[in-house]
């Protein structure tokens, strides 16, 4: 049982602002069914005063994330945009009177909402949409290194479970945890916790026997979860990486996400339990069969 | 317990009247220690031995092939431990992805130190493959399988597998912990070595469990100390506990037939109405092949920890397979194992029924959970009727 302060419940069970802004000026949106928690965040902006007039949310989620976003949108309402991008995720659970240290990812969903629903007011990208696969570091909830970086500075961090209270990384597979305690180590300059050293030269019939159990233990249970497969086609030795050639099946086959889940998901997934110079390509020759 | 409708018979129970009464003089004036030479503690040890009896009554089992245990997660530690003991360290263990953590976590740190281990998947339906199964057992160590899931209520073909392990030489543990009480179990029937049930899921206190080892199967005590259980479990007796247990375990052998027919019937009843007036809602596991008292339903576009807690409003217990529910950020292992999606795993609720509930708490369910269900959609970005805006 969570300890919930009195008024996040009250905001949970009487959610201020709940629903969408007719013709909104401003729109964003964050997090996804498969991270269990998302919000839609929808202003007014007066153009001439550049004041929110209103703004309202709707949230799937626990009790604290639907608290979190309601809150937000009575924080907003009456700001400039500029005082808006002032607020933090911090000013959110103080508002609620504090959330539990496992839910404070609650509150930052909501601050980036915000960030998005501004960005795109402003005709900016929305932050975070354009992903560096190599600045990608927890590949269940797509939590960047940067975002790392920014929550370790806000709110002095100083553990791989506390990163996971704010951020959601690490809290999935769990095999991002080490890099995360990387990350905490750089940010806060301290020395860097010892990492295993991987053996750089392996025969074919060795890369070949990693990269299957690789697929096998660590790819297809998550794709399979989304009722998709992979299959391995061919590994071959190249002078500036291992090639690795795949078939995505099932559901990922006709996803729309395939390249991002081949480039971030498998591609990613294979660095790092195999070779870091892996590099993972598309069987073309049966596309034309489907 | 007035206002509360307990729909979370599967977590725990609540102490029957008659076990209450029956435990009270030994937290009293009876506190011998059974191993002690007087009259006071030679009642104490009578009343442990009067509840071995009713324990392995319940099962089918001889009194001395009863040890009793603090919890179901001792059981499942000491029978995993000791199944594998004739082994050494090399025996492998095969169990199953859907596990209570009382064994899955126990197999997990023994892979992570070096032993085999495989673990068997599930299908859609939360069933495994027998002729994976029966394939794994070739040169297996110990077979450790639940009974009945604990989410899901889902069954494992136990009277399959238990002669399959006995062919192939195979110790073989179950974690009966959600069936005993609910469904009648027969060991002389049904060739298991160990099976472990717990006090505080058929209305005993928490505090007391039980481990079946059949006559000749290999045991390693897990507590190390005194002769108490037969040298096989260090540590005075739990004797309020234990005699709680054995009266617990009396009325459940009187309950069964009640659990088979009025408890499956409210079940029933309640998950065909939840199933008809939410839309979206979708039962987990194969609807055959169940616990008569459990039904675990996934609500699309909606978070299990938000339906629980306005739940709790209406004075209405129950559990979810939702990862917000206890902290963790991902679903349950069982709905994740089964392939269920993450759009529904987030919005599983388990109701967990027991014979003392009632048919009004039932309709009482019926009917406030639909306006909650709608009241969460409305909030949810998620699978809204329109779209537009």
């Amino acid at each position: 049982m969570w300890n919930y302060s009195p008024k996040m419940m009250d905001y949970f069970l009487h959610p201020r602002n709940a629903g969408e802004v007719e013709s909104p000026d401003a729109t964003g949106q964050v997090g996804n069914l498969v991270c269990g928690d998302s919000m839609k965040l929808t202003l007014k902006i007066d153009k001439e005063t550049q004041r929110i007039t209103d703004a309202k949310f709707l949230t799937f989620g626990c009790a604290s994330a639907i608290a979190s976003a309601s809150a937000l949108t009575e924080l907003v309402k009456g700001k400039t945009v500029e005082e808006a991008l002032e607020l933090t995720d911090d000013d959110i659970a103080s508002y609620l009177e504090g959330l539990p240290p496992e839910k404070m990812h609650c509150s930052v969903l909501g601050a980036d909402a915000l960030r998005a629903a501004i960005a795109s007011y402003r005709g900016e990208a929305p932050p975070e949409s354009v992903i560096d696969e190599k600045d990608l570091v927890c590949h269940c909830f797509g939590v960047t290194r940067h975002k790392i970086e920014d929550a370790v500075r806000a709110h002095g961090l100083t553990t791989v479970d506390e990163v996971t209270n704010y951020t959601k990384a690490g809290g999935g597979c769990g095999k991002c945890k080490d890099r995360i305690a990387e990350i905490i180590a750089d940010v806060r300059g301290e020395a860097r916790p010892a990492r295993p050293e991987r053996p750089s030269k392996m025969t074919n019939l060795q890369l070949i026997k990693l990269v299957e159990e690789a697929l096998e233990k660590d790819i297809r249970p998550a794709l399979r979860s989304d009722g998709g497969d992979i299959e391995l086609v061919d590994v071959e030795k190249a002078p500036e990486g291992p090639r690795v050639t795949v078939n995505l099946k099932g559901r990922c086959a006709g996803c729309a996400a395939s390249g991002i889940t081949l480039k971030h998901f498998v591609e990613q997934t294979l660095r790092q339990r195999v070779d870091p110079g892996i590099h993972v390509i598309e069987d073309e020759t049966d596309r034309g069969a489907e | 317990m007035s206002g509360t409708i307990y729909f979370d018979n599967n977590a725990t129970t609540f102490v029957a009247p008659e076990v209450f009464e029956a435990m009270k003089p030994f937290l009293a004036e009876e506190y011998g220690n059974p191993s002690s030479l007087y009259k006071l503690a030679g009642r104490a040890k009578a009343a442990v031995d009067a509840a071995r009896e009713d324990v392995a009554a319940l099962i089918g089992a001889e009194p001395d092939e009863i040890i009793f245990t603090s919890c179901g997660t001792e059981s499942d530690n000491a029978a995993v431990l000791s199944a594998l003991s004739g082994g050494g360290a090399g025996a492998r263990l095969v169990t199953t992805s859907v596990e209570h953590p009382a064994v899955l976590n126990l197999a997990k740190r023994m892979e992570k130190e070096g032993r085999p281990v495989t673990f068997l998947g599930v299908d859609s339906r939360g069933e495994l493959d027998m002729d994976e199964l029966r394939g794994s057992l070739d040169g297996a160590g110990a077979l450790s399988v639940m009974w009945a899931n604990n989410e899901t209520g889902i069954l494992f073909p136990i009277e399959e597998i238990a002669p399959l392990a006995r062919e192939k030489g195979v110790p073989f543990h179950t974690d009966a912990v959600q069936v005993v009480g609910k469904m009648p179990i027969d060991v002389k029937e049904m060739p298991v070595d160990y099976l472990a049930l717990s006090g505080h899921k058929l209305h005993a206190p928490k505090g007391v469990a039980a481990l079946f080892v059949r006559r000749g199967a290999p045991f390693r005590e897990f507590l190390v100390g005194g002769h108490q259980e037969g040298g096989r479990r260090g540590g005075t007796e739990n004797v309020a506990g234990i005699v709680g247990l054995g009266v617990a375990a009396r009325l459940a052998r009187e309950g069964l037939e009640d659990e088979r027919t009025r408890v499956r019937a409210m079940r029933d009843r309640l998950e065909e109405g939840l199933l008809s007036t939410c839309e979206d809602a979708h039962l987990n596991g194969d609807p055959g092949n169940r616990l008569p008292n459990t039904s675990d339903i996934s609500f699309d576009f909606i978070e299990g920890e938000s339906i629980l807690l306005l739940l709790d409003r209406e004075g209405i217990c129950a559990s979810s397979g939702s990862a917000c529910t206890t902290g963790s950020l991902e679903p349950s292992h069982v709905l994740q194992a089964m392939g269920v999606p993450y759009t529904s795993a987030h919005g599983t609720v388990r109701l967990s029924l027991s014979r003392y509930n009632t048919d009004a708490e039932v309709e009482r369910v019926l009917e406030v959970m639909p306006g909650i269900v709608k009241r969460l959609r409305q909030l949810s970005p998620f699978g809204r009727a329109d779209p537009a805006g």
